[in-house]
């Protein structure tokens, strides 16, 4: 476990105006990150629909489920730092990721429930999410989205444009080949790729104990020349900060950093999951550590009334039920839209 | 302008692509000094430099998928995978992303990509570096497979790679490169010097005949043609077909020549099992059936590894005397 301990109101009073930090922009993070979880839990909600006895093919929402509550704070952390023009690639499980990005969360629910109006009609479902628009696209082969992140880097580097890529994945990922491969192409090349290694102590079922050498990533990182963050994934003005520090690193020429946020998925690797890899113990523990709980104290105490988090938290799940509403009312693609495609 | 084999001429349409472009990046190992190694890129990296021609590391999957991440936005990169046996250590980002994004993505994410790669045994390299393997790519949907078999159609076929908007394979055989360190059995073609584009989809008679049809692609081409050439002296009127393209495949030319012929040879240096010769049996069988006098065969690598010893490597990869042999069977 890799947590910070919490400041006292002074120190936060202290770090939020040494890093020009306002609050309004912690609002809207606590905004973001009610989005993601209301997102994430009413997707749970549905995907259980017509799924008794258990069965991935059938209800309204098909195929595997993965979730990242208890992850927003990574997501919104690096989020709140990147532009639209900014490259984004994820993994298997990218929902807190598109969303925090600015991807169009009814568009982004459609297309988890297979409908003509989702982000790639229906082609891409839940693992395979892409929105040109906020360049956000992800992939379902642990590993995978590294090079490609690095590749946007090369672009933007070689157009010289000062956009960033940034490439999602677990810690389980990065006992992947091409972790260690793009990391030492984008140190060589000087690439703006932040790799950002989402630390959720399980591969699917195999926890990290038993599957790493080491139990960090940033060193291996640093064998590379690349700069490295360890941040506390459950306090997303850690992420952020250490975000915006690789950010400006990418931005100005200075190359590529990573950051390890060290987190916890509350719920299974997949909806379905028995979770039998790990202690019920350990779960309620992480749970104290909830990060939207935790950035709601911190705003109580600097101040903000009860009533305007709730309200955040009303809008967030207004505008989720709306995306929902909105993919289930969609139509589904014309089947003869799976025979075309293939080439442009 | 004369040219002597392949590599010349996708070397020079690659640079005169980018020169007309600067959306063209070269990658992939040894590009730059050694040109790729089978010479696809000789010459790029002292007319365009490091920026646009770029050495990179060991590394397969992570320069394949680096090149999804460019041609995400907006690049056109040309890869270079040195031997097509390497593609085990790539081919996730091959044909789970650069093949796949397009369709996944709901056409958002088109894929312009140019892998450009060396195929083929004869020389003694063994079983992990003279195979063919294009039957792999063309089973996945989302590449284009193109197999020149000399430098007119290289040049013109890598042009139109290098305008395409989708991954396109480019398979060069190592025994049409005309690199003074390989043997050579090609000729020397009349290129011009302008850029100029080929269709792709469009096979190609290479000779007209009237006995016999041989389908085949690449090196086989030109086996095919010295074996036909022979025959005709005797009598026997072989037609030879350059596929160019296995994906997309010319179903019209293959079936009009068979249809002309009523017999149909497919010469293959790929595996035999599940490969090109299946699949255009099957294509030609369900066009042109009722015109076949005698069944459809094949000659093509045993579905065994491509073995060292000359003897060993000789009797698994289809040879001139194997071909005339398998002819006059035909024929007779």
């Amino acid at each position: 476990m890799f947590l910070k301990p919490e400041p006292t109101i002074k120190d936060l009073k202290g770090l939020l105006e040494s890093a020009n930090f306002t609050l309004d922009q912690l609002l809207n993070m606590y905004y973001q990150m009610n989005l993601i979880r209301e997102f994430e839990e009413a997707i749970g909600a549905k995907y259980y629909e017509g799924k008794n006895p258990f069965n991935m093919a059938s209800g309204p929402i098909r195929g595997e489920m993965h979730l990242s509550s208890g992850q927003e704070a990574v997501a919104v952390g690096v989020g709140g730092n990147l532009r639209k023009e900014d490259v984004v690639v994820s993994t298997h499980r990218p929902h807190h990721h598109a969303i925090a990005k600015g991807t169009d969360i009814r568009k982004l629910a459609a297309e988890i429930f297979g409908k003509s109006t989702g982000l790639c009609g229906g082609k891409g479902g839940h693992m395979h999410l892409f929105d040109k628009e906020v360049r956000f696209s992800c992939s379902g082969i642990v590993g995978a989205s590294f090079p490609q992140a690095a590749g946007a880097a090369f672009a933007f580097k070689y157009r010289g444009e000062d956009n960033v890529a940034v490439a999602f994945a677990g810690e389980g990922a990065a006992n992947h080949g091409t972790f260690y491969e793009t990391l030492n192409a984008a140190s060589l090349w000087e690439l703006p790729l932040i790799v950002v290694i989402e630390d959720n102590m399980y591969a699917d079922s195999t926890p990290k104990s038993v599957a790493l050498a080491t139990p960090h990533h940033f060193q291996r990182a640093m064998s590379l020349n690349v700069p490295s963050f360890l941040v506390d994934g459950m306090d997303v003005i850690d992420v952020y900060l250490a975000t915006r520090k690789a950010v400006q690193r990418a931005r100005s020429g200075g190359g590529p950093s990573l950051i390890e946020a060290v987190t916890y998925r509350f719920r299974g690797h997949f909806e379905g999951d028995g979770q039998e890899y790990r202690e019920r113990d350990e779960v309620e523990l992480w749970r104290v550590m909830d990060p939207i709980t935790r950035l709601g104290n911190r705003l109580t105490k600097l101040g903000v009334e009860k009533e305007r988090l709730e309200n955040e938290r009303r809008k967030a799940r207004e505008r989720v039920e709306d995306a929902l509403k909105f993919a289930e009312e969609s139509p589904y693609p014309e089947p003869s839209t799976a025979l075309v495609g293939v080439f442009k | 302008m004369r040219m002597k084999g392949i590599s010349q001429a996708i070397a020079q349409a690659i640079s005169q692509e980018m020169e007309r472009r600067s959306d063209i990046v070269v990658l992939g190992e040894d590009v730059t000094y050694w040109g790729a190694v089978f010479g696809f890129t000789m010459g790029l990296f002292d007319k365009f430099g490091r920026k646009r021609v770029v050495d990179t590391p060991i590394t397969e999957q992570t320069f394949m998928g680096m090149a999804v991440g460019m041609a995400s936005v907006g690049l056109h990169p040309v890869v270079s995978l040195m031997f097509v046996d390497f593609l085990g250590a790539g081919f996730d980002q091959m044909y789970n992303h650069m093949a796949k994004n397009h369709y996944m993505s709901g056409g958002q994410f088109p894929m312009p990509v140019t892998v450009i790669t060396a195929i083929g045994g004869g020389y003694g390299d063994a079983e992990q570096h003279s195979q063919v393997l294009y039957g792999l790519f063309a089973h996945v949907p989302g590449f284009k497979v193109v197999v020149p078999s000399n430098a007119y159609d290289a040049k013109g076929l890598t042009i139109r790679a290098l305008r395409d908007p989708n991954p396109v394979v480019i398979f060069g055989h190592k025994l049409l490169t005309g690199l003074p360190f390989l043997p050579y059995e090609g000729g020397e073609d009349e290129v011009p010097e302008e850029p100029y584009e080929l269709e792709f989809g469009k096979a190609s008679v290479r000779m007209e005949g009237s006995d016999l049809t041989v389908a085949s692609a690449g090196l086989m081409v030109h086996r095919a043609m010295r074996v036909a050439e022979k025959l005709r002296k005797e009598g026997i009127s072989v037609e030879v077909v350059d596929l160019r393209t296995l994906v997309p495949l010319d179903e019209e030319t293959l079936s009009r020549s068979v249809k002309k012929t009523g017999r149909l040879l497919i010469l293959d240096e790929d595996y035999m099992s599940y490969g090109m010769t299946g699949e255009v049996t099957f294509r030609v069988q369900s066009r042109a059936l009722r015109d076949l006098k005698a069944p459809i065969q094949r000659l093509a690598v045993p579905d065994v590894p491509i073995p060292f010893s000359e003897p060993l490597e000789k009797e698994v990869i289809p040879g001139e005397a194997r071909i005339e042999a398998k002819i006059r069977e035909m024929v007779s």
